[in-house]
């Protein structure tokens, strides 16, 4: 292997390690074993719905509706262990409602990229209003606090002294990768992404597959609310979620997933997360001004992504 | 059928032009995070108010940003109002559409964010300057001129910019009062969370924060909880988060003080307007015009005047 080809395979774990030596050199407060906790902690949330919109992606589709959905399932969530009381049942049961509404509304949206033949940009777009719109409506533009105690202690909870949100993350990449690169169902996803007329062809339920793929989009939000809010004890309708599709399409996309579909990995999103986990983080370790942050994010995120291309700009 | 439904809409219209003598239309930003949706809901709140009152016909509209809400104003214009108050998104983009408004003799009320010109009616307004000030000097006297601060500013912005500036200019007197690190939280729970954490890691010795809002104090109690650390330490937000009243009437030793920079000067401005359409003056004065600019001042919250400032009903 020529070296250009080794940079190029492996560019986004060297841009990471560059990253982090650099973080390091420059305050060694980077490098505390909490603080390295901490970086896995705050990315297992956009990390998680990444990994949704990584097979979004990967099947030719995107996901603009991620932060405000999860901004809706976040609400339901707390809204449902509200109504319940304060067991360790209802808690459960709250998850298990908020999962399935995830996954229904997933469904939802890829029917009607497919069967309703609406570009996914669009029905994403037009999702992303109404969820937000609901959130603000039924909080009236406030807050959704929530009165259990059980369910706030899951997102602050710790196992061997790792953070849940952490763990629950780390399992749900291990999973993800094996579904997506050693099923069947994980290898048709690949292939209505790469040539959908061809996947028809070779009698692959496109519509079918498609729509699975938004399913799972749906169930990486609902977990991810469902941490998010239980650690913050409380959904914003206003703030919580804002962004969320840029950074977690950001995270695919550094990562090597291809925006026309057909092309990815978990393991690159995965890594991808991160470089913004180490980005933000380094931010703030490094107090860099306020309105230069914006400018160093950029210009990382950037040269990332160069370095994987390094062989085919050749 | 078709006569009938006609006839009806005939009647709805006089129905609906008869009654309201006075039409007010209210532009204000998109509740985009806690106080702004604090403003919507105190917006509401005073169009309620003038419910039963059929002389008063109101629209209320929001936007995510600054075009959308002026296309908002020239639709209300069109429609035909008598009083315009606006909370503008931007000033700069937003000043043409308002002294239109103000040139067609539509009574312009400005909240908060100035335009770029004086054709106006009526301005209202928080003291952003006093906001940071009160917070600085308060840390200040309460570490006895010693320590090291950390401050967890909002998104960047004119009036964030301010603020800090007048926090600073609080500690000018204070040379043994060190600025740790300042980072922004973008006026959320959240965003504060995760840059708390990371300071936590990054410095043993944390004497006291000071975030831009109290959303974004909650999120830096969770972080000190979380790391164990929160004890002796002052913190202070601002803008009077019903949360965090709360924590400072049951007197919780975490946050004794909080200062107001309050969400509902969007309803003294519609009373504003209305009083100027119906001809009153404010009490107290001589004078029988409204006051051209009204600056309200940052009031200071302890365990003793919490209650005044506490409306578990509303959103913020």
């Amino acid at each position: 292997m020529h070296l250009r080809d080794v940079i190029s395979k492996y560019g986004i774990l060297f841009a990471l390690i560059a990253l982090i030596l650099v973080a390091g050199i420059l305050s060694p407060a980077f490098l505390k074993i909490q603080n390295i906790i901490n970086i896995f902690w705050q990315i297992s949330y956009i990390g998680i719905i990444a990994i949704g919109m990584t097979f979004i992606m990967i099947g030719g589709g995107i996901d603009l509706s991620v932060g405000s959905f999860m901004a809706l399932m976040g609400a339901l969530a707390i809204q449902t262990v509200n109504a319940l009381g304060d067991t360790v049942g209802s808690v459960i049961l709250s998850i298990l409602i908020t999962v399935a509404v995830g996954a229904l509304l997933g469904a939802g949206s890829g029917f009607l990229v497919t069967k309703g033949r609406i570009p996914p940009f669009v029905v994403t777009l037009g999702a992303m209003a109404i969820y937000r719109s609901l959130v603000l409506n039924f909080a009236n533009g406030g807050v959704y606090m929530s009165r259990s105690t059980k369910y706030s202690s899951i997102g602050m909870m710790r196992i061997l002294e790792l953070p849940v949100p952490m763990i629950v993350f780390l399992i749900y990449v291990i999973i993800a990768s094996i579904i997506l690169e050693r099923t069947k169902f994980g290898r048709y996803v690949y292939a209505i992404g790469a040539n959908e007329t061809a996947a028809l062809y070779s009698a692959i339920n496109v519509d079918k597959i498609r729509i699975a793929t938004y399913v799972i989009g749906g169930i990486s939000v609902s977990i991810s609310a469902i941490l998010i809010s239980s650690m913050m004890g409380s959904v914003s309708s206003s703030s919580t979620g804002n962004g969320f599709e840029l950074d977690a399409i950001a995270a695919a996309v550094i990562g090597g997933t291809s925006l026309s579909g057909g092309k990815g990995k978990i393991v690159g999103t995965f890594l991808g997360a991160l470089v913004l986990g180490v980005i933000n983080n380094m931010l703030v370790m490094l107090n860099v001004a306020v309105y230069l942050q914006g400018l160093v994010k950029g210009l990382i995120i950037i040269s990332a992504v160069f370095l994987q291309n390094f062989r085919r700009s050749e | 059928m078709k006569k009938v439904l006609v006839f009806v809409l005939v009647l709805l219209s006089l129905v609906t032009f008869a009654a309201a003598k006075y039409r007010i239309g209210v532009a204000i930003p998109a509740a985009d995070h806690g106080w702004t949706g604090g403003m919507v809901w105190w917006a509401q709140y005073a169009i309620k108010q003038y419910a039963k009152d059929s002389t008063l016909e109101f629209t209320l509209v929001t936007a995510r940003e600054p075009s959308e809400q002026v296309a908002q104003v020239q639709t209300l214009l069109a429609k035909g109002i008598d009083a315009l108050v606006i909370n503008p998104y931007e000033s700069a983009p937003l000043t043409p559409i308002c002294v239109e408004a103000f040139r067609k003799g539509v009574y312009t009320v400005i909240v908060d964010r100035g335009i770029e010109s004086e054709e106006y009616n009526t301005y209202i307004a928080g003291d952003n300057y006093m906001y940071g000030y009160l917070a600085g000097k308060y840390i200040a006297e309460k570490l006895k001129g010693k320590g090291n601060i950390v401050i967890i500013e909002g998104i960047p912005s004119t009036i964030n910019t301010e603020r800090v500036q007048a926090f600073k200019d609080a500690l000018k007197p204070y040379p043994n009062i060190k600025i740790l690190a300042q980072q922004p939280g973008n006026w959320s729970r959240e965003t504060a969370f995760q840059v708390m954490q990371t300071l936590l890691t990054k410095f043993p010795q944390i004497d006291a924060v000071w975030t831009g809002d109290d959303d974004m104090l909650q999120g830096v109690i969770l972080a000190l909880q979380q790391a164990k650390r929160d004890k002796n330490i002052v913190l202070v937000g601002g803008a009077g988060q019903k949360e965090i009243l709360k924590m400072i009437m049951d007197g919780n030793p975490l946050v004794q003080i909080d200062f107001t920079y309050p969400p509902n000067m969007i309803s003294t401005a519609i009373n504003l307007a209305v009083m100027q359409l119906k001809g009153q003056n404010l009490n107290g004065f001589y004078q029988k015009g409204m006051p051209r600019k009204i600056i309200l001042s940052t009031e200071t919250i302890t365990k003793e005047n919490a209650k005044d400032y506490y409306f578990p009903d509303s959103v913020f």
